[in-house]
């Protein structure tokens, strides 16, 4: 079957493959945008068509929220195709993507190639994680997106970072408050961060401002909030049903986790992109040019997954790929991207003026990395970082070796989740730098599928069809 | 665990979860109409058989797996729910049901 | 420097099996590996004991497979002992596949020569038809018109191997150094010397076991191991209960649940990239098959090199100018690792291959072939 042939494509519908399809479109260039859930927003504005107006009607998400919408409005307007429901399973170096819709596996051959895989929350390991009723902040704000689903009974929020704050907002507003919020970032943190804090005052006066609001908003409200949490655990059998803290024990049904967001790999990784240890955020991150090119020629990336900056960012460096891929395809003259990217990278500036701050004033503590030896780091086969010790002893040099030995990261999740421990545990157990020990090196396929669509047979009887 | 908001959007749809018919709010995922029939644990992993519950409900953590109109370990908080779908929890490891 | 009895280049199967045998004959062993990412075959391996298939035109290949299915179970239950690893092993037998009366044929002709070869050795082996398999494995598609059978066939996780062998090397009192690319090594008779200052490591014997690395490591030492790579992909299903109780070449399931679908071959050169096309083909002969597979979901798949001698047989060698230096090459570190362990492993250690492995030398490759 001969592959259907476009200029630009464009993997993930957040706020940066919105922008760089809709972008890429205006300019000319024969766009898709792929996408595996059935509507627009990514994780962020997760359910953004079904928000209600935000002149007349308002969300307990808040007006940042909202934002999204003009976003989803403009692709829908644009000419770029929009394919929700689209998985991609594989992505060659030579620009063709095999994917997967309810019709089965297809390919598509590109010329160019932006991934907007967005980031996902840091995975939080700590004692007892695993159990069920144990979630993250998102995992709560998305049932809020998509659901107006809050939670019901005693919920803890744990964490640290921007994101726990408006999440507990959020739940304020919703009328459903935490009974708690344990915030974990260090003291020492405070220190760090006050240096950076004069720098930022000016520049990021308006997020710091809406920061403060947040925080005010939920004291205000009657949340208590125990700082400097450490030593967290949840606890129970079956299910979850106390969190205890050195200090403190308090009876939940829900503890949401979030040490921040980092960026999401997988696809990065599994293409061979070269990629670095970031020190300030704390994770990987592919290697990547002002315009998001990437170490392979038919590749960019833009959003959070380059690095986090968050939603807005996320957006004009979507748009930024876009005018470069519009250039490098000869839709737009080098010197007229030059110029439609300075008022772009003029704002950029100003979202990432507050960033160097948010990264040391949220830092996780060394625990969230490294978390203690019994508590279970790759969740899918159920091995402890004891294990992952283990092997490090044995002799194995990284976290491939790692895998072989115990298994780790070989699971449905394909390592998403244990990638950052065990890079971390292994750094710690072999006395050397995270960027040495290196992280996973995934393949194809990115997600599931059945050997029918594979075998180019046709779908399969799937869910919903 | 989660419960729906009253002020929320008033459109829902009809599932069952295990077999007992649950109203979803439209739009939302199969994982959140676990949530909402009260299932913490919705699933027995295919290692050890330990009980789990949704994780991360943005198609990353691959705990949220579950049965839905007949497919084994789908990723649920991937799946917007249908009506009449039908979601049940995900028992280990799946049957290959060679017949 | 770090006097010790021996050295073994190669973390892999190969090596690390061949290091092990070194440690329990009690030679003072350093394993030189490479870093976390590598070529690895041994990363890449489906995972079988497999007998009926190899040694076709080489009866001293087919007996030393047959040896080494049979040195197995004692390598497996040691390792189990010593580590608390069990590396999975079955050994029920095991079948080929035909989709077609061409590949039935060719099948037939192929076992039949086998057994001829195999001379007053014996080889056991049954084709068998649709009707008589139907009690072997799981549900069978119409495309199956019969397969071979021989009872030495089985499968382990050469995952879990690899993990006991390293294990049971470093607890026997073996030295595992990773991270090591050899630039440097200096060879005479009976004296090889690695890396150079505190790193360097001297020894009397010296086995090279570095996969498609032994290619440019085998001059240095007056051996030659020309190995070519030769590309492999494996895609594996997400768990499901027990289905399969016997092995076949193509598919098998992992003692965890998976269903792993294998075989595929590519001369690509130094390329492991995943190729959707021939995971298309692997995925279409596999649900020829076993139709019921469909349903499966593929959740991992991978690419990896087999280490390929030119004629497919495996490369042994000591070297007459350096003696004490000795190289293993072969694709079948899983099937193999008995023999490597068990008895190349004490060959070495007594310092000269036996002369049953004369017709492995590299030598073979001077004579001209007749026309």
């Amino acid at each position: 079957m001969t592959p259907q042939r476009i200029d630009l494509a464009v993997v993930g519908a957040g706020p940066a493959g919105l922008a760089a399809a809709t972008t890429a479109a205006d300019l000319g260039l024969d766009t898709l945008l792929l996408d595996e859930q059935d509507g627009p927003g990514g994780q962020i504005y997760r359910g953004i068509e079904r928000a209600p107006d935000g002149r007349n009607k308002t969300t307990p998400l808040g007006v940042d929220y909202l934002a999204g919408k003009p976003l989803a409005a403009a692709l829908r307007a644009s000419r770029a195709g929009y394919l929700p429901g689209t998985t991609v399973w594989h992505i060659d170096a030579d620009g063709t993507l095999s994917v997967l819709d309810k019709n089965g596996s297809r390919t598509i051959r590109a010329r160019r190639i932006v991934l907007a895989t967005g980031a996902m929350e840091r995975p939080v390991p700590i004692p007892g994680w695993t159990l069920p009723g144990v979630m993250t902040v998102g995992a709560a704000q998305i049932l809020l997106k998509t659901g107006d689903l809050v939670p019901a009974g005693r919920s803890v929020l744990t964490g640290q970072g921007p994101l726990i704050w408006l999440a507990a907002a959020q739940l304020v507003r919703a009328g459903a408050p935490p009974a708690l919020i344990l915030e974990t970032a260090p003291h020492r943190n405070y220190h760090a961060a006050a240096r950076l804090l004069l720098r930022a005052l000016w520049p990021a006066r308006r997020q710091l401002a809406k920061g403060l609001g947040l925080i005010r908003e939920v004291r205000g409200a009657g949340v208590p909030v125990v700082r400097e949490a450490v030593g967290l655990a949840a606890l129970g059998r079956g299910r979850l049903e106390r969190v205890a803290w050195n200090g403190g024990e308090i009876a939940a049904d829900l503890l949401l986790l979030h040490e921040g967001v980092i960026p999401n790999i997988q696809i990065s990784l599994a293409l061979g992109l070269e990629h670095r240890w970031d020190a300030a955020q704390l994770c990987w991150r592919p290697v990547a040019d002002e315009w998001g090119a990437t170490s392979l020629p038919t590749v960019a990336i833009a959003g959070d997954g380059a690095g986090i900056a968050g939603a807005e960012a996320a957006a004009l460096t979507g748009r930024l790929a876009a005018l470069d891929a519009a250039a490098l395809l000869d839709k737009l003259d080098p010197a007229e991207r030059d110029r439609r990217a300075r008022p772009i990278r003029k704002a950029l500036k100003r979202e990432l003026a507050i960033r160097p701050l948010l990264d040391a004033l949220y830092r996780p503590a060394p625990p969230v990395l490294v978390p203690p030896d019994d508590v279970v780091a790759c969740r899918c086969e159920e091995v402890t970082v004891a294990q992952i010790r283990r092997a490090a002893r044995l002799g194995a040099p990284g976290p491939n070796q790692a895998k072989a030995f115990t298994r780790c990261g070989m699971g449905p999740c394909q390592g998403r989740l244990c990638g950052p421990t065990v890079s971390a545990v292994m750094a710690d157990a072999l006395g050397k730098p995270i960027a040495e020990i290196g992280t996973y090196r995934p393949r194809a396929p990115y997600k599931p599928i059945t050997l029918r669509a594979l075998a180019g047979l046709g779908a399969s009887p799937s869910a919903g069809s | 665990m989660f419960r729906k908001r009253p002020e929320g959007s008033a459109a829902t749809v009809w599932v069952t979860v295990e077999g007992r018919e649950v109203q979803v709010p439209a739009g939302a995922s199969a994982a959140a109409a676990l949530l909402l029939a009260g299932l913490a644990a919705t699933r027995e992993t295919a290692v050890s058989g330990a009980a789990r519950g949704p994780y991360c409900l943005m198609g990353v953590c691959f705990e949220c797996l579950a049965e839905i109109d007949g497919v084994p370990n789908c990723q649920s908080c991937m799946v917007t729910i249908g009506p009449g779908m039908a979601i049940r929890r995900q028992h280990g490891k799946r049957i290959a049901t060679p017949q | 420097m770090q006097r010790i009895d021996a050295i073994v280049i190669g973390g892999g199967l190969v090596g690390s099996a061949i290091a092990y045998g070194l440690a329990r004959a009690g030679l003072k062993t350093a394993l030189i590996d490479e870093g976390d990412v590598a070529f690895r075959a041994s990363r890449g391996n489906f995972g079988l004991v497999w007998v009926q298939s190899k040694g076709l035109g080489a009866p001293h290949y087919q007996r030393w497979t047959r040896r080494s299915a049979e040195e197995w179970p004692k390598l497996a239950a040691e390792l189990v002992a010593g580590t608390g690893i069990d590396p999975a092993l079955e050994q029920p037998g095991g079948v080929h596949l035909c989709l077609s009366d061409q590949e039935l044929d060719e099948r037939r002709a192929r076992m039949e020569q086998m057994r001829a070869e195999a001379g007053n050795f014996g080889f056991d082996y049954r084709m068998l038809g649709p009707s008589e398999l139907k009690d072997m494995l799981p549900r069978l598609g119409p495309a199956v018109v019969g397969a071979s059978w021989t009872p030495y066939d089985g499968h382990a996780n050469s995952l879990y191997l690899l993990h006991a062998l390293h294990n049971g090397f470093v607890q026997r009192g073996g030295v595992y150094i990773p991270n090591r690319t050899i630039d440097y090594a200096a060879a005479q008779p009976n004296d090889f010397r690695l890396g150079s200052g505190a790193d360097e490591v001297a020894a009397p014997k010296i086995v090279l076991a570095a996969g498609l690395g032994n290619a440019k490591l085998a001059p240095l030492f007056g051996l030659r191991a020309p190995v070519r790579p030769q590309r492999g992909q494996i895609l594996v299903t997400e768990r499901a209960g027990r289905v399969f109780d016997m092995p076949t070449t193509t598919v098998r399931q992992t003692v965890e649940g998976g269903i792993m679908i294998g075989d595929s071959m590519e001369d690509v050169g130094f390329d492991t990239s995943q190729r959707p096309d021939v995971m298309a083909a692997m995925a279409e002969r596999a649900v020829l098959s076993f139709p019921w597979l469909a349903e499966l979901q593929v959740v991992r798949a991978w690419a990896a090199l087999r280490v390929m001698p030119p004629d497919g047989t495996p490369i042994y060698d000591e070297s007459e100018q350096f003696p004490g230096a000795f190289t293993a090459n072969c694709h079948s570190g899983v099937t193999l690792a008995g023999a490597h362990a068990n008895v190349f492993a004490a060959m070495v250690a007594a310092g000269a291959l036996a002369p049953e492995m004369v017709p492995f030398s590299a030598r073979r490759f001077d004579v001209p072939q007749a026309a």
